[in-house]
């Protein structure tokens, strides 16, 4: 674990994400500035490491209502504006982009972060940046997979020789700067389908699986699946992160939670993605056996508890300011996560010395 | 309500024959509501290949988008080599997997012989619940001998055709009434 910079004794790591999405409150029907929006993002950061949480990602969709598009510029402003919290992102595209300039930004974020930046891969659930940057779809996993091999290459050895499909051979080469530890912890994002899961396990790289929401055993299959296929391949699943993320809502009682968070998942999702979130499934998100962490302090730390208990992960990360959610609203989350859910989670996660 | 009268082939004319004589009906009938009717021969859509419908251009995302949008969806199909026609399951196929939640589909069926009459119950209908949507239960089979030079000659298909109409507008009452009792008592 401590190639990805975890600390299995500190117990489990609690993170922020954000896509980067620019929707509109749907309460107010009204869209702040793209300027606005990323000075907020940075902000949010800021507070995340104010608040003394571990994480905090930001990631990559070429589409309309989104504007971190150049996350890594974004990561860029977050490392200078913040002191402790490890950065990353969420995910890098790495399919549409070339693996040794993703490496040098990182390696670079690493450098000015000082030895706090990590990279999660991702293969994009919306493919229309494959046309914008010049790529064929029909290539979808292929690129994904030569490309994630490369950027895995180019973390392990110091100078690469290299040949494949989609990009120009590489001799002798030499990619610089260095992260300042030598490596970047790397993760494989996975949607939470076992198939994903697997090759993350086969690869025997960390896994981020983020969800929409659903039952916990179900997201346990895809973990068992994961840590199953690596063992598999001669890796040891022990030394392999796991970290999930998914919708995050605290307030003073679930039915708050709820009507707070509703109109900015329904309206945004439906922007975003085509469909909007059936009343009935997000009713079910502050039941312990969702796994999204929606309800009370009280009631998330006991979801989040009863998720460390089934999956054994390593970081849990939140995802709070979708759909035009208004800065106050992130900021009193913030609060509520630094002062009252993460002293509880650190307490009954961290290893006993006993 | 948005209503879609969808005539699944790119080719044949009977399907399509039975649609226009629902879209007018529907317009004699419900003035109120926002009527598309897309015949797919007058499309030129691709075979899906599973991304977000979102994603897809021209006709493509006209179709899925309009289908999307629908609450209620009279799919008009025919019946080939015992199945529906491939240009129908690949409209399936472009949206989502719950991308009928919340809707109405009622079904009118064409075929050449009585021999097809259960290809709906078995092959359709599956498809329509596993993407959730509500099924109106009973459809309309038209055969072959109920034409005669492109034109219903058959009375009862007229009637039939009335009758779906009104059971789909009962069912979508009835759901959207309890939907709006239900979301209501959510509270949020």
């Amino acid at each position: 674990m401590e190639q990805y910079r975890i600390n299995k004794d500190a117990g489990l790591e609690f993170g922020i994400y954000t896509l980067g999405d620019h929707l509109p409150n749907p309460n107010r029907d009204e869209r702040i500035s793209a300027s606005q929006r990323l000075q907020e993002i940075i902000a949010f950061a800021q507070l995340a490491d104010q608040a003394g949480l571990d994480f905090f990602s930001v990631g990559e969709s070429h589409q309309s209502y989104f504007t971190t598009q150049a996350h890594a510029v974004v990561l860029g402003a977050i490392a200078q504006a913040t002191n402790h919290i490890k950065i990353g992102s969420s995910s890098t595209i790495i399919s549409t982009s070339d693996p040794v300039r993703v490496y040098e930004n990182f390696a670079t974020l690493d450098l000015i972060s000082q030895g706090r930046t990590e990279i999660i891969a991702g293969r994009a659930s919306r493919v229309g940046l494959f046309e914008l940057l010049g790529y064929d779809l029909n290539n979808y996993e292929a690129l994904f997979e030569e490309k994630f091999e490369l950027l895995l290459k180019i973390n392990k050895e110091q100078i690469i020789n290299w040949e494949g499909q989609f990009r120009p051979p590489l001799q002798d080469a030499e990619v610089l700067p260095r992260p300042l530890n030598q490596t970047l912890p790397i993760w494989r994002a996975v949607g939470g389908h076992s198939a994903s899961a697997i090759k993350a396990g086969r690869q025997g790289v960390p896994m981020f699986m983020a969800h929409l929401g659903g039952p916990v055993t179900t997201f346990k299959q895809t973990i068992d699946a994961y840590r199953e296929a690596a063992s598999e391949s001669g890796h040891d699943p022990e030394q392999l992160p796991v970290a999930t993320a998914g919708f995050f809502y605290a307030a003073e009682t679930s039915q708050q939670a709820l009507k707070d968070l509703y109109p900015h998942i329904n309206e945004g999702m439906k922007k975003t993605n085509g469909q909007g979130f059936p009343k009935q499934h997000f009713a079910q998100g502050i039941e312990r056996h969702n796994v999204m962490n929606i309800g009370s302090p009280q009631q998330i730390i006991e979801k989040i508890l009863y998720q460390h208990e089934m999956f054994n992960h390593q970081r849990y990360i939140a995802q709070i300011d979708f759909g035009g959610m208004p800065f106050d609203q992130l900021k009193r989350n913030i609060d509520i996560i630094g002062s009252e859910i993460l002293p509880a989670i650190r307490k009954y996660t961290k290893k006993n010395d006993n | 309500m948005n209503i879609v009268a969808l005539s699944g082939s790119n080719v044949g004319s009977k399907t399509k024959i039975a649609i226009d004589y629902t879209v007018d009906k529907l317009k004699e009938t419900e003035e109120n509501h926002q009527m598309v009717s897309l015949d797919l021969s007058a499309y030129d859509i691709q075979f899906s290949d599973g991304r977000n419908y979102l994603d897809y251009k021209g006709d493509t995302a006209y179709v899925a988008k309009t289908i999307m949008e629908a609450d209620l969806i009279i799919i008009g199909t025919p019946i080939f080599q015992a199945s529906i026609p491939a240009t129908l399951k690949n409209i399936f196929d472009l949206l989502p997997t719950d991308g009928l939640r919340d809707k109405i589909v009622s079904m009118i069926v064409t075929a050449g012989s009585q021999r097809h009459y259960l290809v709906a119950e078995m092959q359709l209908k599956p498809i329509l619940n596993y993407m959730k949507a509500h099924v109106v239960e009973n459809y309309v089979f038209i055969e072959e001998k109920d034409y005669h030079m492109k034109k219903i000659i058959n009375d009862d298909v007229f009637l039939r055709i009335d009758r779906l109409i009104e059971d789909a507008f009962t069912l979508s009452e009835v759901y959207r009434g309890i939907q709006k009792k239900k979301d209501a008592a959510y509270g949020f």
